[in-house]
């Protein structure tokens, strides 16, 4: 499996990768396994109701970014330069504003803590050497077992002069959903940030009008939410009443 | 809006309407706001649009969406990553190649598949989204005049689509909600004939564009209702993250398919067509510019295709049958369900696990992006290591574009709304998903 690349490891030699050392290294990896048959808590009617494995991606990566086998990450050194370089003309420390980078796949992620992303936007759309000049918008993405830091803000960045794309993650916490609008940089993400608070509940602070735009005003919840279940509401269909699915019989 | 003491409101929502025109003129009222939409023929399916009106000028343009939202990125948790193509071909419905091609690619980004989709598979995607970049743009121009109101032009449109859809209908068995591009390459190959009817369209198609160029190019009357209105310059579409016809209508050639080349584009010859014009004119032209270019590669595509497979050759992720097409749409393949029923108990359950359970993808997330009829369509997909997705969301090209309507409509009259909606082409099953 091609899967091993991924994570930064050299291919198997042909001793490791017979069937017995692949089996010790699966039960021997930090994975937390659930489900198969008799889940619950889930709208699936498959049979498979529940059936995941989790194992946490890649948090981080150092220096040099730019792998040498792999062209996609060409400019990932000369993009993290000069956002260090154009954020101390700010007199803002590279590593006060980006808590840590990760490099995956080919893409490179730059975590920016909350307080200094409007400083880390404005550089990236400014300064010519960065030039980020379309925001592809903000998506939102709940992870509950991230205690402190359980919603994430994902704005995807496209520089046209350079043509280079990078991805800057933002996290807040449940109980403290607050990040900085960025609607005054780029204003493409009025509507994206609206999605993003209609549907995990993150308010953007400085939004020049933050509401509800795909579900109902008056609708309770942030249904993309993980805690949000599908459905959530009984449907009504001629005086008749149907369960949500989640709580709908389940076959598994 | 709050009611200020000082002003009078005349509601006319309903009622007897000479009681509604009374007290319109016994207030003197100057301001008008109109509420257009979510139900009205020239709104492009259910978009609302709110605008203030002094005369015939518009003040104030408010869009409303949210009215077809159906949580297809919720759903889709709850599926598994192969599933999922039957979700997001339904998302922008007329261009439902590129949704599919564009979720696959995010998913083959995480697998880490992406170099070994064979060749085959990548130029029948090209062709495919070439074909449905065709027939977007037919619509959008069909649209266009019917909400105008030259209702020739929406008959001659959609006529001319329908000679895609019939390849579409071949190739996939459906002519829209194909779910025909899967992670690992494609549901099945091209049947018997469907080379020789593109060809056939290779052959009927330019007439047919000449034919609608004699009938639009030089109308005084299309050029009346088009030009200088709806104008977005390039610093208004770079601010409001405008891509797509409606940015090479203002002038900046910006297109994914030379710049990021994905499915094997930077092997096909063709022109980026631009404009400088930056109105519902130019926007026009470069639509119908870009269905000639499309035409170009379609016939690249014929003459790059080779025989070979069409799916990823790796047993842990692509399906191991080649469907075949039955009288009612996509169907079972004979000579596999011989195999896993009377052959092989290992093949058995390893289509059993395949095909129910799904195959695992790495934990991590990923950005794809194509360059879709409307503009750039992007999948940002999550893992977490699981059969199924964690997080899914799409960067819909209409959702972005409509938040344009104010800067391109305000200050124009409000005839000229619907030419503006109807130049940005949305597609509101893509805009609320």
């Amino acid at each position: 499996m091609t899967s091993a690349n991924h994570e930064g490891k050299p291919n198997l030699s042909e001793g490791e990768n017979l069937p017995a050392e692949r089996g010790r290294e699966r039960l021997d990896s930090p994975v937390a396994r659930k489900g198969m048959f008799g889940a619950r808590s889930s709208g699936d009617t498959s049979g498979y109701g529940g059936l995941r494995v989790y194992r946490p991606a890649q948090s981080r990566t150092e220096r040099p970014y730019t792998d040498e086998d792999d062209p996609r990450t060409a400019s990932f050194d000369q993009v993290a330069d000069a956002l260090e370089r154009s954020l101390k003309e700010v007199d803002t420390s590279f590593g006060d504003a980006v808590e840590r980078v990760v490099v995956d796949r080919g893409e490179i992620t730059f975590h920016v803590r909350r307080e200094y992303l409007l400083d880390v936007v404005t550089r990236l759309r400014d300064d010519p050497a960065l030039r980020f000049e379309l925001c592809l918008g903000v998506n939102g993405v709940h992870y509950p077992s991230d205690t402190g830091r359980e919603l994430h803000a994902v704005y995807e960045m496209r520089s046209i002069t350079h043509n280079r794309e990078i991805r800057v993650e933002v996290a807040c916490s449940d109980e403290d959903p607050h990040i900085p609008s960025i609607v005054a940089v780029y204003p493409t993400n009025d509507w994206h940030e609206r999605e993003a608070w209609d549907f995990f509940g993150i308010v953007f602070d400085g939004h020049p009008a933050l509401t509800r735009i795909q579900m109902p005003d008056d609708w309770h919840g942030h249904p993309q939410r993980k805690d949000y279940p599908l459905g959530g509401i009984p449907v009504e269909y001629r005086g008749a009443k149907i369960p949500p699915p989640d709580e709908r019989r389940s076959y598994a | 809006m709050t009611a200020t003491p000082t002003e009078t409101y005349v509601d006319a929502s309903g009622g007897d309407w000479d009681e509604v025109v009374a007290a319109a003129q016994r207030g003197n009222a100057e301001r008008l706001v109109v509420n257009m939409g979510p139900q009205h023929p020239s709104t492009h399916g259910v978009l609302r649009l709110i605008l203030t009106l002094d005369g015939e000028t518009v003040t104030e343009a408010r869009v409303g969406i949210g009215y077809l939202h159906t949580g297809i990125e919720k759903n889709m948790e709850y599926r598994t990553w192969t599933q999922g193509t039957t979700f997001v071909t339904r998302m922008d419905y007329l261009t439902p190649i590129f949704n599919e091609a564009v979720y696959c690619l995010a998913v083959e980004k995480l697998l880490g598949v992406t170099d070994r989709i064979p060749d085959r598979a990548n130029v029948i995607r090209v062709m495919m989204m070439e074909l449905n970049r065709m027939s977007s743009h037919f619509v959008a121009m069909a649209t266009f005049g019917m909400e105008l109101g030259a209702t020739t032009i929406m008959t001659n449109g959609f006529r001319e689509r329908e000679l895609v859809l019939d390849i579409f209908e071949m190739v996939t068995g459906l002519r829209m909600n194909h779910a025909y591009i899967r992670p690992g390459g494609v549901a099945q190959d091209l049947p018997p004939g469907a080379v020789g009817k593109i060809r056939e369209l290779l052959v009927e198609m330019p007439k047919r564009l000449d034919d609608m160029r004699k009938l639009l190019d030089a109308n005084p009357l299309y050029l009346a209702r088009t030009r200088d209105v709806a104008y977005l310059d390039l610093a208004g579409c770079m601010a409001l993250g405008v891509t797509g016809p409606l940015l090479r209508s203002a002038g900046l050639a910006w297109d994914l398919r030379k710049a990021k080349p994905y499915c094997g584009y930077e092997n096909y010859e063709f022109d980026v067509p631009v404009s400088d014009g930056a109105d519902v004119y130019a926007r026009y032209r470069v639509r119908m510019a870009e269905i000639d270019e499309s035409l170009k590669i379609v016939e690249q595509c014929l003459d790059k295709l080779a025989p070979g497979p069409v799916m990823i050759e790796d047993a842990k992720i692509g399906w191991p049958a080649q469907l075949a097409i039955g009288a009612d749409g996509m169907g079972n393949s004979p000579a596999h369900i011989a195999h896993i029923m009377g052959g092989s108990m290992e093949a058995l359950i390893h289509h059993f696990k395949l095909v129910t359970e799904g195959f695992r993808v790495p934990p991590g997330q990923a950005y794809a992006a194509v360059e879709g009829a409307k503009g750039e369509l992007g999948c940002h997909a999550v893992s977490d290591g699981g059969t199924r997705p964690y997080r899914l969301h799409f960067r819909d090209p209409s959702f972005t574009h409509l938040q344009a309507v104010a800067a391109m409509c305000e200050g124009g009259t409000v005839a000229d709304v619907v030419a503006a909606v109807a130049s940005i082409d949305p597609v509101m099953g893509g805009v609320d998903r």
